[in-house]
């Protein structure tokens, strides 16, 4: 059973976000590392692109799938993980921790409530 | 609904990711891609492959039928050697990539998995000769041991002395009593065995075969894994690489087939195309920087499209994104560069044989 955090907020392509004030940092969940399985390449959005939410802004590979990053809210890049690019399957081992991608500065606080909570996007995943 | 092989149960017991893949259900991957790639180059692995076809052809003249159905030359084999070879339509597309096993009073074609019914009703049909023909693939289980360990694993158990089996050989003989067919093939391009038992028989080789590997630290593998061991030794995959829109000489399997044999189906079609000269051909290719090129882009060289992707994958053993395509005859030289179209364009290099050059079989 994928692990499930409680407090993050999450999309349905299956990105996490986690708000600390006006700064939501992140990654992709533990059940789309493991459906994509052996994550070899990621490439998050530069640091001061401006992305919007919901748009494709990254792509994450696996040996043998690719997979788009959407941005789960708008605003600016501010940081990305540079060690998860230098070694990828850290998000296989700890997608929610060690294994965050990038930082974004939200724009607009209001985007959060079109998210997901943990109950939401459990009942998500159960009906795949 | 799909189909179970006899070592499903196995396959959930070790937490394999079970898929559905051509009619079977089938483990994906145990503990990871990548892992399970690297204890096939290093030590020892075991798939399970019984969801591949075996029709077995017996008669007085099976050698004669097995000769026109097919492009190899089978009058070449001796009693238990095995041959690679390929089937053909008329117009010399390929019907499927399969494996001939010259065996006492019979000869047995091992055919891919999905083309396993489809071959079955095409040998029916192209039935001349006194020959028997049977499908027995819902009766046979099958394992692939593959790796550098896997002779010193298999010597504990099989009634065989291993040394004397060389690559591409067969032998009918015994695991702790019980009949099975062994081959030294299998298609990651290291040493490794393939054995053909008895559905019934398939729990207990199973337990036999992971007890003697506890030493050898053997591990069960997926199908993510086969594909890469496969594709990093640039072998064919049937339905990617080749299929019945392919002939083999444009597939770089021109030494599968043996004109001089006399006649088989697909001959003149091949003979044809070969005097008119390849239009294109299936190359290997490397990624320069990054990127990985997956299978259905396009290839382009500045503004021209020139062919496209057939597989693609991350290799795990080389590190970078390798692939396989059909390009225009003048961009299949070794050293051409051209560019693959993923969501940016990926410059990638011609290169010549296996990407991976340090496989062990023989």
């Amino acid at each position: 059973m994928a692990n499930i955090i409680e407090g993050l907020k999450y999309t349905r392509e299956h990105e996490w976000a986690k708000i600390e004030g006006n700064v939501a940092i992140t990654g992709i969940t533990d059940y789309a590392q493991s459906e994509l399985s052996d994550i070899v390449m990621v490439e998050p959005p530069k640091v001061g692109t401006q992305i919007k939410a919901g748009e494709a802004i990254g792509t994450i590979e696996a040996v043998k799938a690719v997979s788009d990053l959407f941005a789960p809210v708008s605003g600016e890049v501010i940081e990305v993980n540079e060690k998860v690019i230098k070694e990828p399957a850290i998000i296989n081992r700890d997608p929610y921790n060690e294994g965050w991608i990038y930082k974004i500065k939200i724009n607009n606080p209001a985007e959060l409530d079109s998210l997901l909570s943990a109950e939401q996007y459990k009942e998500l995943i159960a009906g795949h | 609904m799909a189909k179970k092989t006899p070592f499903y149960e196995k396959h959930l017991q070790y937490n394999g990711k079970i898929v559905e893949f051509a009619g079977f259900f089938m483990p994906i991957q145990f503990e990871g891609i990548i892992p399970e790639h690297e204890t096939v180059r290093t030590g020892v692995g075991v798939f399970d492959v019984s969801h591949m076809g075996e029709i077995e052809i017996t008669g007085p003249d099976r050698l004669q039928f097995v000769n026109y159905i097919t492009t190899n030359d089978v009058s070449r084999l001796a009693l238990n050697q095995v041959q690679y070879s390929a089937m053909l339509y008329q117009d010399a597309g390929i019907v499927d990539d399969l494996l001939v096993y010259n065996l006492k009073d019979r000869i047995l074609l091992v055919v891919n998995a999905a083309n396993t019914e489809k071959d079955y009703q095409w040998i029916l049909q192209n039935k001349k000769f006194n020959v028997e023909i049977k499908n027995l693939s819902d009766n046979i289980g099958q394992l692939a041991i593959q790796g550098p360990k896997s002779e010193l694993l298999l010597q504990k158990i099989v009634d065989f002395n291993l040394s004397e089996l060389k690559y591409y050989w067969a032998a009918e003989t015994k695991i702790r009593g019980i009949s099975i067919l062994l081959s030294r093939t299998g298609y990651t391009g290291e040493d490794g065995f393939e054995i053909y038992m008895s559905a019934n028989d398939g729990l207990k080789i199973w337990d036999i075969v992971f007890d003697a590997g506890k030493e050898f630290n053997v591990k069960p593998v997926g199908l993510g894994a086969r594909d890469t061991l496969r594709f990093e030794m640039r072998y064919c995959l049937y339905g990617n690489d080749i299929d019945k829109t392919t002939n083999p000489l444009e597939a770089g399997l021109g030494w599968i087939v043996k004109f001089d044999k006399g006649d088989f189906i697909g001959r003149d079609a091949l003979i044809k195309i070969k005097e008119s000269g390849l239009k294109r051909k299936l190359v290997g290719f490397e990624v320069i920087e990054k990127g990985i090129p997956r299978p259905h882009q396009k290839i382009y060289t500045n503004d021209n499209e020139i062919g496209f992707v057939t597989s693609g994958t991350f290799s795990p053993s080389l590190k970078k994104g390798i692939g396989m395509g059909y390009v225009g005859t003048t961009y299949s030289e070794p050293g051409t560069k051209f560019f693959v179209m993923a969501k940016e364009p990926i410059p990638v290099e011609v290169i010549k044989g296996p990407f991976y050059k340090k496989g062990t079989h023989k």
